[in-house]
């Protein structure tokens, strides 16, 4: 973030001058001004059209059915009625323990595998290395139902089925060809020297890669983290099709509120509402790193 | 000395709970997020308490996830659920596929001869029943009396098409917010398939022939598919593709639609005053009728069926039967109210007078169900069973392929002639794929 408004604070006064110099007789700080206060509008414009239905979501969880499905208005009387219901009807604290548990659990499984395997890409590298990075990749352009059966299969098999420990091992398998990826890139900026200094003074791979390597590239190894774990929680196809009712997370419990037949959506809204505030919550708490992370590297 | 007595007793009472909750049998139940469902799972306390060696352990998920999720559980013999809910579509092809557990041998308490017939009929094989109705539901009209009135028209018993597009036309004022006619236009086999099958049964038309060779180029398709892009074009909601049940639902409690014709079940709804501006505005009238009566509305049951895969047969079919029986039935009346009933199943519930009380559409309802035979529902004879649907596991794909076409030609991407020949296409590819067809 950081070094994105860096950028623009440093590109502006440079366009505004250019603007100055084609039109003379007009006061500089009028057009600099004009143009900032243009971007910042347009900045907010494109937020509230992203936080819109986030925040309408919100407000239909404040109402009653029937003011839910009327002509849309800010005005009504809110109350906490769909939450008490769907409090009553789904213990949302069972879903919620079974995201966090999968979610984070996925994550440290998917880093714990990745981040040898990326170093060893990115430092090591032979010919096959960019077909195998590749390959990893391709594993995610194919649609999930088509590999449904034979994983139901295997997991009815190992008796993995409704258990939080089979939804991690296939979070983690989804989301390892993304984390392997992010890695290697954040990895392959790192200067060799750097690892070649450290086993100047006889580190070994195993020190390299804990005292050099993951110090150096922190942000990138944590963006990385965090993106597996949004990914993790939001995902709902795997989450609905391999749980029942012991290992089912908040996914699941959203969807046991959506109905074909009848009124739901003020049920829905809070429903959604409780799902997606804790990562809401995670991800305001943790967007610097974030952020840091995604931009790791791109001003050198 | 009060201590020492007091530790054997709370030891006995330690011991006997942990029997008790080891004793007790956790069945998994799944089901879909409709109202009447909701109402069986906030009963579960009840139902414990009359069974205390069974716990019930509740899966609710949106009907086609919930479709989606039990097809792979029961076709690979998974064993994650001991109860599902399936509908009349589901019930005779799973069961000729052994993948569920008969239910010929029910106490006689049960009274199996007080469910309305056609609904048994829909949930059995070779006259063996595999799944336990637990609502039913067929089509009808429902209409504004207000706005009837206001323009002086009088509904009669048995109305047709040709006068529903008259009254919508009449009643069509967008600019006061009232849409003439509402109808579900958005794509899915279950969704503007299921009301479109029923017009096209009206019209005469039928599926397939008695040789599987698909008919949807045929005349009686041309007429209703016309008719009804003509009709919801002219006098329907703007968008009316994005529409199904619930859309025309909140529609019509809003008081935005003249005419609405779909689930009996919605009736209920539209009779809450909490959610609906026009429950002392209602009319009723069966489903609208243009060349033939047959098939002029659907049939539908929710049903509580074992998989034969599940372990807890024993405990699957107490719940079962409980969920389905008079008792239940009269639990829901005396605890939730008795428009709340689950409708369409028995006899006994339309007898009651409690519930001809609070229900005065009851008897519509009662008899489209009566009515309405799934193996004779097409004017020309038809192969297949089913309303609304045909009761083959390629329907599914057909039903909703089509339904997007059928779509296409409301939303003016296509002409009829245009939808329709491609349906008729796209149908005798999946035909001949699937060994129907040479």
């Amino acid at each position: 973030m950081t070094t994105v408004r860096n950028k623009q604070l440093s590109s502006t006064p440079n366009a505004g001058l250019a603007t100055a110099t084609q039109a003379p007789g007009r006061p500089l700080v009028t057009t600099v001004n004009t143009k900032r206060l243009l971007l910042t509008a347009l900045g907010w414009v494109v937020a509230g059209t992203i936080f819109f239905p986030i925040f309408w979501m919100v407000l239909t969880g404040f109402k009653t059915e029937a003011a839910a499905i009327a002509d849309p208005s800010l005005i009504f009387s809110p109350t906490l009625d769909s939450y008490i219901e769907v409090q009553q009807r789904a213990d949302y604290f069972k879903f919620a323990m079974n995201s966090v548990v999968v979610a984070f659990g996925s994550t440290l499984l998917a880093l714990l595998i990745a981040i040898p395997s990326a170093y060893s890409m990115a430092f090591l590298p032979t010919k096959r290395t960019k077909g195998t990075l590749l390959w990893m990749l391709s594993t995610k352009m194919l649609p999930p139902v088509g590999v449904l059966v034979p994983i139901y299969l295997l997991f009815r098999d190992f008796g993995l089925l409704d258990t939080r420990t089979g939804l991690t091992i296939v979070y983690t398998l989804m989301n390892l060809p993304i984390v392997v990826w992010m890695l290697y890139t954040f990895f392959k900026d790192l200067p060799k020297d750097i690892l070649e200094a450290g086993r100047m003074d006889g580190a070994s791979t195993f020190q390299e890669v804990i005292f050099l390597l993951m110090p150096l590239t922190l942000p990138g190894i944590a963006s990385t983290g965090l993106l597996s774990v949004i990914l993790s929680w939001n995902e709902a196809f795997w989450s609905l099709n391999l749980t029942s009712s012991q290992a089912a997370p908040l996914t699941a419990y959203i969807a046991s509120f959506s109905s074909p037949e009848g009124l739901f959506w003020a049920k829905l809204s809070a429903a959604s509402t409780m799902a997606i505030a804790p990562i809401l919550v995670f991800g305001w708490l943790t967007q610097k790193q974030m952020v840091r992370g995604l931009t790791f590297g791109a001003v050198k | 000395m009060k201590f020492t007595r007091a530790l054997p007793l709370a030891g006995i009472a330690v011991v006997g709970a942990t029997a008790t909750a080891a004793s007790a049998e956790t069945i998994t139940v799944a089901t879909v997020n409709n109202n009447d469902m909701v109402i069986m799972q906030s009963l579960t306390s009840e139902f414990e308490k009359a069974h205390p060696n069974i716990k019930l352990d509740w899966v609710v998920l949106e009907e086609n996830v919930l479709r989606q999720r039990l097809t792979t559980d029961i076709a690979t013999g998974g064993g994650q659920f001991d109860v599902m809910t399936i509908g009349t579509y589901e019930a005779p092809i799973w069961a000729e596929r052994g993948w569920l557990a008969e239910l010929n041998d029910l106490p006689e308490e049960y009274q199996v001869d007080d469910l309305l017939k056609p609904v048994r009929d829909g949930l059995s094989q070779n006259g063996t029943l595999h799944a336990l109705p637990f609502y039913g539901e067929s089509s009808m009209m429902f209409y504004r009396q207000d706005l009837f009135d206001e323009a002086g028209i009088e509904v009669p018993e048995q109305p047709s098409w040709e006068e529903v597009r008259d009254w919508a036309s009449q009643l069509h004022n967008p600019q006061e917010g009232t849409y003439g006619i509402c109808l579900r236009g958005k794509p899915g086999w279950g969704e503007n398939m299921a009301f479109v099958s029923t017009l096209v049964n009206t019209y005469g038309g039928r599926w397939f022939d008695m040789d599987w060779n698909p008919q949807l180029d045929s005349q009686a398709w041309q007429e209703a598919i016309s008719f009804y892009v003509d009709l919801l074009n002219n006098y329907g909601p703007p968008g009316a593709t994005s529409n199904g049940f619930n859309e025309n639902l909140a529609l019509f409690s809003r008081g935005n639609c003249a005419i609405w014709v779909d689930a009996t079940s919605a009736a209920g709804k539209l009779y809450g005053a909490d959610e609906s501006k026009v429950s002392d505005k209602l009319g009723f009238a069966p489903a609208p009728v243009a060349e033939t009566p047959k098939g002029s509305h659907w049939l539908w049951s929710w049903a509580l069926a074992i998989p034969s895969s599940s372990e807890k047969q024993d405990a699957a079919k107490t719940f079962v039967t409980w969920a389905t029986s008079q008792d239940y039935v009269e639990l829901v009346g005396e605890t939730k109210g008795w428009t709340n009933v689950p409708p369409g199943t028995r006899e006994s519930t339309y007898e009651n007078p409690r519930y001809q009380e609070a229900a005065p559409f009851a008897d519509f309802v009662l008899n489209a169900i009566r009515d309405a035979d799934p193996n004779d529902s097409t004017l020309e004879p038809s192969p297949y069973k089913g309303v609304q649907f045909v009761g083959i596991p390629e329907f599914q794909s057909i039903g909703t392929q089509v339904g997007q076409m059928v779509a296409s030609a409301l939303a003016g991407d296509n002409t009829v002639e245009q939808a329709l020949q491609a349906a008729q296409t796209a149908t005798e590819r999946t035909m001949k794929r699937a060994g129907y067809l040479d």
